[in-house]
């Protein structure tokens, strides 16, 4: 098969036919890739939903140089011969970017301080890169009640972002469909079919593919901070799925459990129910070595050997003294 | 008197049963196309007849047809969009009261050409009892052997449904209905692949107006070129303009393509001039998502030249001093109607539309509806106008389908043309507080109209 020839902010790569814009990019790397909260390599019909993504197409390709006329998602738009795109490179992209990021905030609840996805948040990331440090929106933002789905997951509506990615999970994972979106527009919400419980052998991904907080661990919730704790590489013999996770240790208990997450933030094997809530001791697992964690994450902030020096105490707060 | 295509017969009385029909000449291009044609003269007849979609894009139908993918062995299908919900068009009800069987009749030309044995009507909710019209009419249709298996006895076969939507604006952009019509949400599909590629379920499909198909009809029957000595230029033909608002009679109008606006306005023919002797201020000439136009460039464009009932004459100027005839809902505001009002009547009939699948048009909708109730309301400030811009800005071209954009230009030309009545809904928030505002007290545009070069 011939290999096509695209040009994202002055990289060029060769890509076989069908590639999206956002996989050429990845595939060059970080300096390029825009960003994705919807997408996931592995959920076929992502992508397309939260345009964060938007990249432009300056010259649709060799043989119709014309360029795009609007913003593209990236995700969605496969590459032609020749096509070159501009991404960090083009002022109209950031600037849509900006607005989109805005708009993903201003129902956003901003509770990070007690969300448990804080950390290891895409939205937090991308509003960091991309937002405005105050909110223009001056009415009240959008609630919901928090749902159980199941026994193991808590859906607080009031943060999603709706990507679909959930969606995607429950309909191309797991059996039996009982969750997709109600209502439309701006009080569409993610649930189960009258509030059913979701409960399959695979549904737990559902929380791994969150990029915001909105699906969490009930077995985990409120019981520690990600940061606080050591990702290792972990394996065990499961008949169900590949066995290969992430256990997330504080000393050595085991705190969580989730699949092993690429530098895209996306995982690599799904994992079973089994693994992610009930295998929570140390003899479930053989430990690999300690999970790479990027630089910039602040969950590398504490070299894995924190833990109680960070608890605080009158001598260590930055407490001015008043009297 | 100009000439009528479509609504030729509609005084006559049972114009809906089909022996009255039939006694008008009717189902004649049927038998014309079925009989003496092969369905690529008919593709290149509409072709020459530059005929262009009626729904709102104007996009050359005959192109569309075209670009249908034909592979072996799948069948391929004709959606007829009678989802018709944008606020200012009710031309295609008007059409499928009047006159079922013109639809149907291009329906089965139409399905002919494409090579389609399995057509759609896909009708808004709200028009129930207009489906139980076209439900009757196609009774009557199939009883008489213009539907069916063996149609005239040329071998060809074709069924046609009526499937009523639940009332959603959005199932009238082509992918989100083709997913309300396969029982799905009706969210829009992410383009590529088009419909023409891949469409209802998977297969090719051609997604047009009632009004375009209804043109079929005289396109098959008089020729491709005939119909396009109607009109001017790229814009042939006739087209309905369903004219409402101030005007002293509101209705359904067929014109022929090219007739100046000024003349559809003031003349007895038409809309006969502003009700109630009042002044015009405003024009939307194509429906809510449409730029507004203020009343001096309402008849004439931003060059000095009349402004015609045409494409490519409301669009002069662009969207700084030009509009577009979008599905042709016309309509009218005098002197005593609030911009601002209107903005945020429109804006929340988009809030409440947006399908909630892409992040700006979700959010960015409910914002500005927002935004335009406090100013509307006398509570907002100065910085929301720059805000609102701002917003209609970010929405507009990032969405997945065009109701990002329906939502955002009529809030970015009101601010453009009458950015004076938005400060007056600052500057003055007590005489802004009834909602009843503008007809105590004509706002009018305290700026005189900009000189023309």
């Amino acid at each position: 098969m011939s290999l096509l020839k695209v040009t994202i902010d002055n990289h060029t790569i060769e890509v076989p036919a069908g590639t999206t814009i956002l996989q050429a990019a990845r595939l060059i790397g970080k300096e390029v890739a825009p960003p994705a909260m919807c997408y996931y390599t592995k959920l076929a019909t992502s992508g397309g939903y939260c345009r964060t993504c938007l990249v432009k197409v300056s010259k649709g390709s060799e043989k119709d140089p014309r360029p795009m006329p609007k913003l593209v998602a990236s995700c969605r738009t496969t590459v032609m011969d020749g096509m070159e795109v501009q991404n960090f490179t083009s002022p109209e992209v950031i600037e849509a970017r900006k607005g989109v990021v805005e708009f993903l905030l201003i129902n956003h609840p901003l509770d990070c301080p007690v969300c448990d996805q804080a950390g290891e948040c895409h939205l937090q990331d991308l509003s960091y890169e991309n937002g405005r440090s105050y909110s223009r929106y001056e009415f009240e933002r959008r609630t919901f009640d928090k749902i159980d789905i199941g026994d193991k997951i808590k859906l607080h509506m009031t943060r999603c972002i709706l990507c679909y990615r959930c969606v995607k999970v429950a309909d191309q994972l797991t059996p039996g469909r009982g969750h997709g979106v109600i209502n439309r527009g701006d009080v569409s919400e993610i649930s189960t079919y009258i509030e059913h419980a979701v409960d399959n052998e695979f549904s737990g991904n559902m929380i791994d593919v969150c990029p915001v907080g909105a699906l969490t661990d009930r077995t985990f919730r409120f019981k520690s901070r990600v940061w606080f704790l050591k990702p290792m590489d972990a394996h065990r013999d499961c008949d169900k799925c590949s066995g290969k996770a992430v256990v997330w240790k504080y000393g050595n208990d085991i705190y969580r459990v989730t699949g092993r997450k690429d530098q895209w933030g996306e995982v690599d094997e799904w994992i079973c129910n089994t693994c992610r809530y009930d295998k929570k001791d140390a003899k479930d697992w053989t430990v690999e070595g300690p999970r790479k964690i990027e630089k910039t994450s602040v969950i590398s902030q504490n070299h894995y050997e924190a833990g109680t020096k960070f608890v605080a105490s009158p001598e260590t707060l930055p407490v001015k003294q008043l009297s | 008197m100009s000439r009528k295509l479509l609504l030729t017969h509609d005084n006559v009385p049972n114009l809906h049963t089909i022996d009255v029909y039939r006694s008008k000449g009717g189902y004649a291009s049927v038998e014309k196309a079925l009989k003496k044609m092969t369905p690529e003269e008919i593709v290149e007849e509409v072709k020459k007849s530059g005929l262009r979609g009626r729904g709102g894009a104007g996009f050359p139908t005959g192109m569309k047809w075209s670009f249908l993918a034909k592979p072996e062995g799948v069948p391929r299908y004709l959606v007829c969009n009678a989802d018709e919900s944008e606020p200012g068009t009710f031309k295609d009800r008007y059409l499928m009261e009047r006159n079922p069987h013109l639809l149907i009749e291009g329906m089965i030309t139409s399905s002919f050409a494409l090579g389609a044995n399995t057509s759609y009507i896909y009708i808004r909710g709200e028009y129930f009892y207009v489906s139980r019209i076209l439900e009757t009419a196609i009774a009557e249709a199939y009883a008489k052997g213009w539907l069916g298996k063996n149609i005239l006895g040329t071998g060809y076969n074709l069924d046609l449904y009526v499937q009523v939507g639940a009332g959603a604006y959005i199932c009238g952009e082509e992918t989100a209905l083709l997913e309300s019509l396969e029982g799905k949400r009706g969210n829009p599909r992410i383009k590529p692949p088009f419909p023409a590629i891949a469409g209802l379920y998977g297969c090719p499909t051609v997604v047009n107006n009632v009004e375009t198909i209804a043109a079929v009809v005289p396109i098959v029957n008089d020729g491709g070129d005939e119909y396009a000595k109607i009109g001017i230029g790229r814009s042939t033909g006739t087209k309905l303009i369903s004219a409402s608002g101030n005007i002293n009679k509101p209705g359904v109008y067929e014109i022929e393509m090219g007739v100046p606006v000024e003349e559809f306005i003031f003349s007895d023919q038409y809309c006969g001039g502003i009700a109630n002797g009042k002044r015009m201020k405003a024009c939307v000439p194509g429906g809510s998502s449409v730029p507004i136009l203020p009343d001096y460039l309402v008849c004439k464009t931003a060059t000095g030249e009349d402004r015609l009932m045409t494409y490519e004459s409301l669009s002069d100027g662009g969207f700084a001093t030009g509009s577009m005839l979008g599905s042709g809902g016309f309509i009218v505001y005098d002197e005593h109607q609030c911009v601002v009002r209107n903005t945020w009547n429109f804006s929340r009939f988009y809030h409440h539309e947006s399908c909630g699948q892409c992040s700006p048009c979700r959010e960015g909708t409910g914002w500005m509806e927002r935004v335009l109730h406090r100013l509307e309301k006398g509570m907002g400030n100065m910085n929301d106008i720059d805000l609102l811009v701002e917003l209609a800005k970010k929405i507009e071209g990032n969405t997945i389908c065009p109701l990002g954009d329906a939502a955002a230009w009529p809030v970015a030309a009101a601010i453009k043309h009458f950015r004076h009545e938005f400060e007056y809904h600052v500057l003055y928030p007590e005489k802004v507080k009834d909602s009843k505002h503008g007809h105590k007290e004509p706002i009018m545009p305290v700026k005189p109209a900009p000189v023309m070069a």
